[in-house]
């Protein structure tokens, strides 16, 4: 009797093809040309790197799994992500055990302490950067310029390498906007180029995987309030890692509002908190701090910004 | 060109490809009907036949004095074999009068025309409407007499009609207009006079055009209608989204289209009406699309209310494969039926049988991971990933301050969940909680 057979269950009987799996693969493969730049820029260091954060993000996370008699999940590709995301926006220089500590904090503590997957209420990732940046400082900010001669560094002593952000904060020296766009700048592995990390983000807003929303607000409020602040808006939006920040970490599903003005505030708020770490904080880049903090009030802003319900009346309406 | 819409929803796959073409053909006369005597909303009916009577076509067999009901007719001429409870979509048992037919589909003599919409009190059309156990027919099988006369203090100030069939697979409705345009204009006028309004919109998305033109046509000489054509987006006929659509009016939440001056009816209710003042032919059969990858023949037919599922199956050359669901209703709304052997209803808009590769058979979900899809997709502007997460856990209140009970169950939010949650199904069961403790309260 095919009857017998039958499978009962509630509706909806269809579900959409994406699942979750396949997001954290498309997150990796708009990744891809970031990561390409990196290589390109920093060689095999950078590959290495990579290499590493990755390979340890999944190891962690596999052992940890194993330890707590739980099925191992790292073909969801999440582990990766947040372990290739730590590689990106660690300095191409570090040595190897740097980002193997860093993926093991970023998955161990960071993720799994608070439930694994869908509870962590940090980036995994940043939490692992910023460990790692109050632990081995003087490690963490050591540059390298990628190309050996950069013409407009004539004169400047080369071994005292600094981020344009840095460059300008200590030494007043404006890097000029073709190299911070292409990202012919000293920086982490895959934050110096800008046209590599729209490619990746537009392909994430074409696959219906995040908005314009976080990131919008968030650069449109870091170059308001710079230029509030007399700074140069465009040379905010495209030096240090608000690109890859703004589009890769504040979109971060698990740590960052659901509500269309939970999102809008929170991009604000990270575009606020950034430059003023930036401008008057100890650090010369502040978008890792200004979206961990923002990740903090996540819970808050998505109670407190509730959208009007279908048929809702207006208070006062 | 500029179409209208609503925010949220959800862009599914719309699968109609293999019955929207198809004329609607007269499904064979089955040799026995069950026909349940609960296939609307409001009361049951009391039989008014007994075992062993012999039945015409048309003939009124069931009834109640209750205020929201609607009658049952034979659908098949014969002579009642049984009546008790048979199993009903969904697995309900329900009272039902089986006849056997005699293949003669004689008509009782209570079937004759009614007169015309010109000589027709709107209060005549009422009663001939609710005579004739006309329900909602996109589904929701609200009796049609009910949602005409407004409430007190409260008036109507336009029709809208619901052309839209967003549902994937089902194209009745569309092959309804397309082939029976004239019909459907003339059950709006008859439905306009009712409810005392002068205008009517009838919304059609986008992707039939050919309905959206055929209607236009029959519409160009009756004042008072207009077609509107709308985005196909899924759920565009859910009656609150149509209307946000077509008036921009919000019915308030917890409210009804009247709320709003609006009454909101079926293309394929409309026909039914036609029907009754026309000929007098109370709602005895109805189309239903019979589609999905494991039937044979895929195509729309008129189907004598009371037919097996399972008969249609047949007529349609039987599964090609064997299915993993059989459904009743499209693949959002629809509901999964363990056996064949339960009849079609007035609601039955669709039989779906569809295969493994089709619909998800296995529960693999997994965590939540927040992506707000949910919250993008929901056509009421909730936020389904809280309310679900508040019901799994048992906290009803706060699922409840999360207005779990404005969900309409559209499945939108199912449908996109990337981690495959069941969102509907915890959403379905914090209104059932939440509305038990109202009950125990008073």
């Amino acid at each position: 009797m095919a009857e017998k057979r039958l499978i009962v269950s509630s509706s909806p009987h269809l579900r959409s093809p994406i699942a979750t799996p396949q997001i954290m693969r498309d997150v990796i493969i708009a990744l891809i040309p970031a990561s390409a730049m990196g290589i390109l820029f920093f060689k095999l260091q950078a590959l290495l790197v990579i290499l590493v954060g990755v390979a340890f993000a999944i190891i962690t996370e596999a052992v940890i799994q194993k330890a707590l008699h739980k099925p191992v999940t790292i073909n969801d590709y999440s582990a990766a992500v947040a372990g290739l995301l730590l590689a990106l926006v660690l300095p191409p220089t570090v040595p190897l055990w740097i980002p193997a500590i860093g993926s093991i904090v970023a998955i161990g503590v960071a993720k799994h302490v608070f439930g694994g997957l869908g509870q962590n209420p940090f980036n995994p990732a940043l939490i692992g950067r910023a460990v790692l940046l109050a632990s081995w400082p003087v490690l963490m900010t050591r540059w390298v310029w990628p190309v050996s001669q950069a013409p407009w560094m004539q004169g400047f002593d080369a071994l005292t390498t600094a981020t344009p952000l840095a460059l300008l904060k200590l030494s007043g020296i404006k890097t000029p906007y073709a190299a911070l766009f292409f990202g012919n700048v000293a920086g982490s592995i895959g934050e110096t180029s800008v046209p590599a990390i729209l490619l990746g983000a537009l392909y994430l807003i074409w696959r219906g995987h995040i908005t314009f929303r976080i990131p919008g607000y968030f650069i449109g409020t870091v170059a308001v309030l710079s230029a509030l602040f007399g700074q140069d808006p465009l040379f905010h939006i495209l030096a240090g890692g608000l690109m890859i920040g703004a589009f890769f970490m504040a979109t971060d599903y698990v740590s960052t509002p659901v509500t269309p003005r939970g999102q809008a505030l929170f991009g604000i708020g990270c575009g606020v908190l950034t430059v003023m770490i930036r401008l008057f904080g100890g650090y010369p880049e502040g978008v890792c701090y200004a979206i961990l903090i923002m990740d903090a009030t996540t819970a808050v802003l998505d109670k407190f910004t509730r959208p009007r319900k279908f048929g809702e009346v207006r208070r006062g309406a | 060109m500029n179409l209208r819409s609503f925010l949220g929803g959800t862009h599914v796959p719309y699968s109609k490809e293999s019955t929207a073409s198809k004329p609607v053909r007269q499904a064979r006369l089955p040799a026995r009907v069950t026909i349940p005597l609960h296939q609307h909303t409001g009361a049951p009916c009391e039989p008014l036949v007994k075992a062993g009577d012999h039945v015409l076509v048309g003939q009124k067999i069931g009834d109640s004095p209750a205020k929201l009901t609607a009658p049952v007719h034979a659908s098949v001429s014969g002579k009642v074999a049984a009546i008790g409870y048979y199993l009903q979509s969904g697995g309900r048992l329900v009272n039902s009068v089986v006849i056997e037919s005699d293949g003669e589909q004689q008509l009782s003599p209570d079937v004759k025309p009614r007169g015309t919409i010109e000589n027709l009190s709107p209060g005549d059309i009422v009663g001939i409407i609710r005579d004739a156990g006309i329900v909602g027919l996109g589904g929701a099988a609200f009796p049609t007499y009910f949602k005409l006369v407004p409430p007190p203090g409260k008036r109507f100030d336009t029709l809208v009609v619901n052309g839209s069939e967003c549902e994937p697979y089902l194209t009745a409705d569309h092959r309804i207009m397309l082939e029976r345009p004239n019909d459907v204009t003339y059950g709006i006028r008859a439905l306009m006079k009712a409810a005392g309004v002068d205008r009517a919109f009838l919304g059609i998305e986008d992707n039939k055009p050919d309905a959206i033109e055929a209607m236009r046509r029959a519409a160009s000489g009756v004042p008072g209608i207009e077609v509107v054509v709308l985005a196909t987006k899924y759920p565009q006929g859910a009656e609150k989204q149509l209307v946000k659509a077509i008036l921009g009016r919000e019915i308030p939440s917890g409210g009804l289209p009247v709320d709003v001056g609006v009454v909101v009816n079926n293309v394929g209710t409309a026909v039914a009406v036609a029907e009754a003042l026309e000929k007098g032919m109370p709602l005895v059969e109805r189309v239903v699309t019979v589609a999905g990858s494991c039937i044979r023949e895929p195509q729309n037919l008129k189907v004598k209310i009371g037919t097996a599922i399972g008969d249609l199956i047949e007529e349609c050359g039987g599964f090609v494969k064997e299915p993993a669901k059989v459904i009743i209703g499209g693949p959002m709304m629809g509901v999964a039926q363990f056996s064949t052997d339960v009849p079609v209803t007035k609601g039955t808009s669709g039989v779906l049988a569809l295969s493994k590769d089709e619909v998800e058979v296995e529960d693999t979900s997994m965590p939540c991971v927040r992506c707000g899809k949910c919250v993008g997709a929901c056509p009421m502007r909730l936020l389904p990933l809280f309310i679900s997460q508040r019901a799994e856990a048992g906290r009803f209140d706060e699922a409840e301050e999360y207005n779990a009970l404005d969900c309409i169950e559209c499945g939108s939010c199912g449908y996109i969940c990337p981690s495959r949650r069941p969102l509907v199904q915890a959403i379905r069961l914090a209104k059932s909680e939440i509305m038990a403790r109202r009950r125990k309260k008073q």
